[in-house]
């Protein structure tokens, strides 16, 4: 008995307090949401993303901007939900525009260490699917997001791929499991020499086409 | 003397007198001096008195000194006579001595053990001593032996060699000597072997080493192999007349190894007798010395096995080659070809179970050199395909023969499917079969009993599910007969009449066991429009479950065309008919109006319109007169056409559908990878890639060689649609998703 007062005498204390610093900074964050969204559907729509990127001194397609989507665990390119904006803007701290624009750079360094940059990695794949159903992406957009997302690491690997998906022809499109084979192959074999690659091992087929390409190339 | 009740003291210096003229006189004998032999008295006399020293009270008790006596004895003889008599000889006569001097001994120690006896009684055991005869043995080993084994050992190697080299030696006296060499050793062999034996060893490397060499210089690979088989032989005698039987093993080994492991690859390669040469000169009873001579070895046969293989691949290879030359300058000729090949089968075989005594290390190199050059493709074909229309042709050429026996069939049935265990793609070859199965069961002649006998031979080589559908069709023209019959009756009792008097024979074919057929929408001619429809009715009538599909491709319609000169019969194809008939109506149609009345496709009216208009025989006349079929030709009827033959066959000739078997052949392949992997994955849960592509491969491999990279597509696929996911831990590990 006495244990169940004491609980119930708890909640009321908390009821009683004034705003702590958590429900302030989530107001401030509210209120910098609703600059960017949209009065109808309470969401930030491209036009928003627009505004917001122009705002952050960021291009929409910038590797910065797809971080911040990751840590706002955004699910449809394009637009934010409030709910995403609270998260992301709460993992960074950041209370105004200006605040968000200098958290980038700082956030840039933390998504590129291992562990996060593969969940990055993976996310924006999936971040650029479009429709419901949808498990793959086309080559031209595939070329793009490689060239955004892995081109400043990488960028032999990705310039050779990027010319190799465009000539090829048994593949029109990508899948997740080629997507993060090609982020495997980045990290663990060298290049141009590629002298660890085994091709019986269980790298997909298209990696084993593009290495037999590169190979035919330096011969 | 006294007798024993006397206690009259024997004293050492007593006895030994008596011993020593004992000894000497037991030597004069065994040396074969002139001398009496022991009377009973004597013997009794020498006994006893041992007996007397041996027993009397201490100190006359003398066990000790009789045993030392006993001792010295040999030595003595041992170091004074016999050493020096074996020593001052040589060669041969000290062997003869020494054998000699061991002969002596040997009778000298049971005589004085005799003597000695007592001794071994008691005093022996007692004082946990060597007995007397070991005393004796142990002085020759000693004084005698430990001195002239060498010089023994080195003429004995001398004249094995004399005898090696053709002469003929003493071996009597070889086995006494080396008996001597055994014994001396004591109850084991290690004075044999140390002394004689690995010398022995190491004399027989070096002399067949350098015969070895000369051999292999002078000689070819068969003179080699008989000069071979005689020394082993040689040397076996050897080790029954006079060597001990241990040493056989460790010296056929030697041999071996010099006249046959060492020369190995020389002695197989030779030039124009090797292992090559032999078998491409059929010289079998070379082979089978060889075969013999390297089956004792370990590994041996390895060199041989992987020579037989090369050359029948090399062989097999050829065969091949001549049927692209062929191919390149006239037709692909698959009957010479899989004839020349069984052929080329048969006889290796032979040599397999002859020469090489049916050792699975060559059925092992036949296999495998087949299934290289079985495999290959000839002028585009693959060599399924070929084996498939092997078979056509040969099973079209037994149905009409009727002289054929059915020994030779079902030797060639046999021997087919003997080749076809060696074709990896068995799957592509059933299909081929099967499409040229149907044309021979709907058009040509066939034979229901050979249809049958290759059939089961399959089934039993390849599973029930290989043969069934192709069961299954040959089932169904049996039943086309039955059905037929049943028709025929339906059609008298229907009162009907035959359908305006057209004889109409219908097949029915159950979907599934035979190749799919087009389906076509063609406008048929009123007559046989009647066929169909009273055909329709009797079938109503049998079963309500079936539904039947009209395949008008596949029919044969038979016509007689009233030309000017004469009326002639027509064998032609439904399609050709249905064309034909569309001009008893009109004389004249364009390519347009014949395409909607016949409702063909284009491709299909241009090959029908081309082989009435354009070919042999031309029962319509086309305007232009061109030699190909364009959309905007009319045609004409004909009438003044005539040939001397009353009837004339029209062929329309086939589809080229090579590439479609080939293409539905690799769809069931993906097919059949995707259920496989699935099947693998279900059971294991999680797997390796590797692992999940072998086992793939395995479970395939009765059917078809499963190409790595459609492997891969397929997991990749199979990913895709969530049967299985990468580890997240291990890429290269697959778990299935259930």
């Amino acid at each position: 008995m006495l244990w169940i007062k004491l609980f119930c005498f708890v909640i009321t204390i908390v009821c009683a307090a004034p705003l702590t610093d958590l429900e302030r900074d989530i107001n401030n964050y509210i209120e910098v949401y609703h600059k960017y969204s949209s009065r109808i559907s309470n969401l930030i729509e491209p036009e928003g993303i627009e505004k917001l990127c122009s705002d952050l001194d960021v291009s929409c397609t910038d590797i910065r901007f797809l971080m911040l989507a990751w840590t706002m665990k955004a699910e449809k390119q394009g637009y934010f939900t409030q709910e995403e904006w609270i998260r992301g803007l709460m993992a960074l701290r950041a209370d105004t525009i200006d605040e968000l624009k200098k958290a980038l750079p700082e956030l840039e360094k933390e998504v590129r260490t291992p562990p996060n940059f593969a969940d990055f990695y993976a996310s924006t794949f999936r971040y650029s699917l479009t429709e419901e159903e949808q498990k793959s992406i086309d080559i031209e957009t595939a070329c793009q997001l490689l060239d955004t997302v892995m081109g400043s690491t990488f960028r032999p690997q990705v310039d050779s791929f990027i010319e190799y998906l465009k000539i090829q022809n048994d593949y029109k499109v990508i899948n997740m499991d080629q997507w993060m084979g090609f982020y495997r192959f980045c990290n663990e074999i060298s290049f141009p020499e590629m002298t660890e690659y085994n091709p019986g091992l269980a790298w997909p087929l298209l990696l084993n086409n593009f290495v037999e390409w590169i190979r035919e190339k330096q011969a | 003397m006294s007798s024993r009740q006397n206690p009259e003291i024997m004293t050492l210096e007593k006895g030994c007198e008596l011993i020593d003229a004992a000894v000497t006189k037991l030597k004069r004998i065994l040396e074969g001096k002139p001398e009496p032999a022991f009377l009973s008295e004597e013997y009794i006399g020498y006994y006893t008195a041992v007996y007397n020293m041996c027993t009397q009270k201490p100190p006359h008790d003398l066990s000790q000194q009789l045993y030392d006596k006993y001792r010295g004895i040999f030595e003595d003889y041992d170091t004074h006579t016999v050493l020096p008599s074996i020593m001052e000889k040589h060669d041969e006569y000290m062997l003869r001595e020494l054998s000699r001097r061991w002969d002596i001994n040997k009778p000298m120690v049971k005589w004085l053990t005799r003597f000695f006896f007592y001794l071994n009684r008691f005093f022996t055991a007692r004082r946990s001593l060597p007995t007397l005869t070991e005393v004796g043995m142990t002085s020759f080993r000693d004084h005698v032996y430990n001195n002239v084994h060498f010089n023994v050992k080195q003429v004995i190697i001398a004249m094995i060699h004399k005898e090696r080299e053709g002469q003929q030696i003493d071996r009597a006296l070889l086995k006494n000597v080396l008996d001597i060499f055994v014994q001396n050793g004591m109850g084991s062999l290690e004075r044999y072997e140390g002394d004689f034996e690995v010398f022995f060893l190491k004399e027989t490397a070096s002399y067949y080493s350098r015969r070895s060499s000369r051999w292999i210089q002078e000689d070819s690979c068969p003179e080699y192999m008989i000069k071979c088989e005689e020394s082993l032989k040689k040397e076996k005698e050897r080790v029954t007349h006079y060597l001990h039987s241990d040493t056989e093993p460790k010296l056929v080994e030697i041999v071996q190894s010099h006249l046959l492991v060492l020369v190995a690859k020389q002695l197989l390669e030779k030039e124009n007798s090797g292992c090559s040469a032999l078998l491409r000169e059929d010289k079998t009873d070379d082979l089978s010395r060889m075969y013999r001579l390297y089956h004792a070895i370990p590994n041996g046969l390895e060199p041989v096995a992987e020579a037989f293989r090369l050359h029948v691949t090399a062989e097999g290879n050829a065969l091949v080659k001549q049927a692209e030359d062929a191919a390149t300058s006239g037709s692909v000729e698959e009957q010479v070809l899989v004839r020349k090949m069984i052929d080329l089968h048969d006889k290796y075989m032979v040599y397999v179970t002859d020469c090489f005594q049916n050792h699975t290390l060559f059925h092992k190199a036949l296999k495998e050199a087949f299934e290289i050059f079985c495999n290959k493709k000839v002028a585009g074909s693959s060599s399924a395909e070929l084996l498939a229309t092997f078979c056509d042709n040969f099973f079209r050429k037994a149905a009409n023969d009727k002289s054929s026996d059915d020994s030779t069939i079902e030797a060639t049935i046999d021997s087919v499917v003997k080749l076809l265990d060696y074709i990896s793609d068995k799957d592509l070859f059933a299909e081929f079969y099967r499409k040229k199965q149907a044309r021979r069961l709907l058009f040509g002649k066939f034979n229901d009993d050979h249809e049958r006998i290759i059939l089961t031979k399959l089934k039993g080589q390849f599973g029930g599910q290989f043969t069934s559908k192709m069961e299954g069709m040959v089932t169904d023209m049996q039943l086309a007969k039955d059905h037929q019959t049943d028709f025929e009756e339906y059609i008298k009792n229907c009162n009907t009449g035959k359908p305006k008097g057209v004889d109409f024979t219908v097949t029915v074919l159950t979907t599934g066991f035979w190749p799919s057929y087009k389906t076509s929408d063609l406008n048929l001619p009123v007559e046989m429009v009647n066929c169909i429809e009273s055909f329709k009715a009797y079938y109503e009538t049998k079963t309500k479950h079936r539904r039947l599909v009209w395949i008008y491709s596949l029919g044969t319609c038979h016509l007689s065309a009233r030309f000017d000169s004469k009326p002639i019969e027509l064998i032609v194809s439904t399609y050709q008919a249905a064309v034909l008939c569309a001009f008893n109506n009109t004389e004249r149609l364009t390519y347009q109006e014949l395409l909607e009345q016949v409702n063909l496709s284009h491709e299909d009216l241009v090959r029908v319109l081309h082989s009435l208009s354009c070919a042999k025989y031309k029962f319509l006349n086309k305007q232009p007169a061109s030699k190909t079929i364009s959309k905007t030709d009319s045609f004409e009827f004909n009438s003044k056409f005539t040939d001397k033959m009353r009837r004339i066959k029209v062929p329309l000739p086939p589809v080229d559908d090579r590439k479609k078997v080939v293409e539905d052949v690799d769809k069931d392949r993906r097919y059949a990878i995707d259920a496989s992997l699935v099947r693998i994955m279900k059971s294991r849960k999680v797997l390796p890639h590797q692992q999940l592509v072998s086992e793939c491969v395995e479970q395939l491999s009765r059917m078809f060689k499963p190409d790595i990279k459609m492997i891969k597509k397929r997991i990749e696929d199979l990913i895709t649609r969530e049967y299985l996911e990468r580890d997240t831990e291990n890429p290269n590990t697959f778990k299935y998703v259930a």
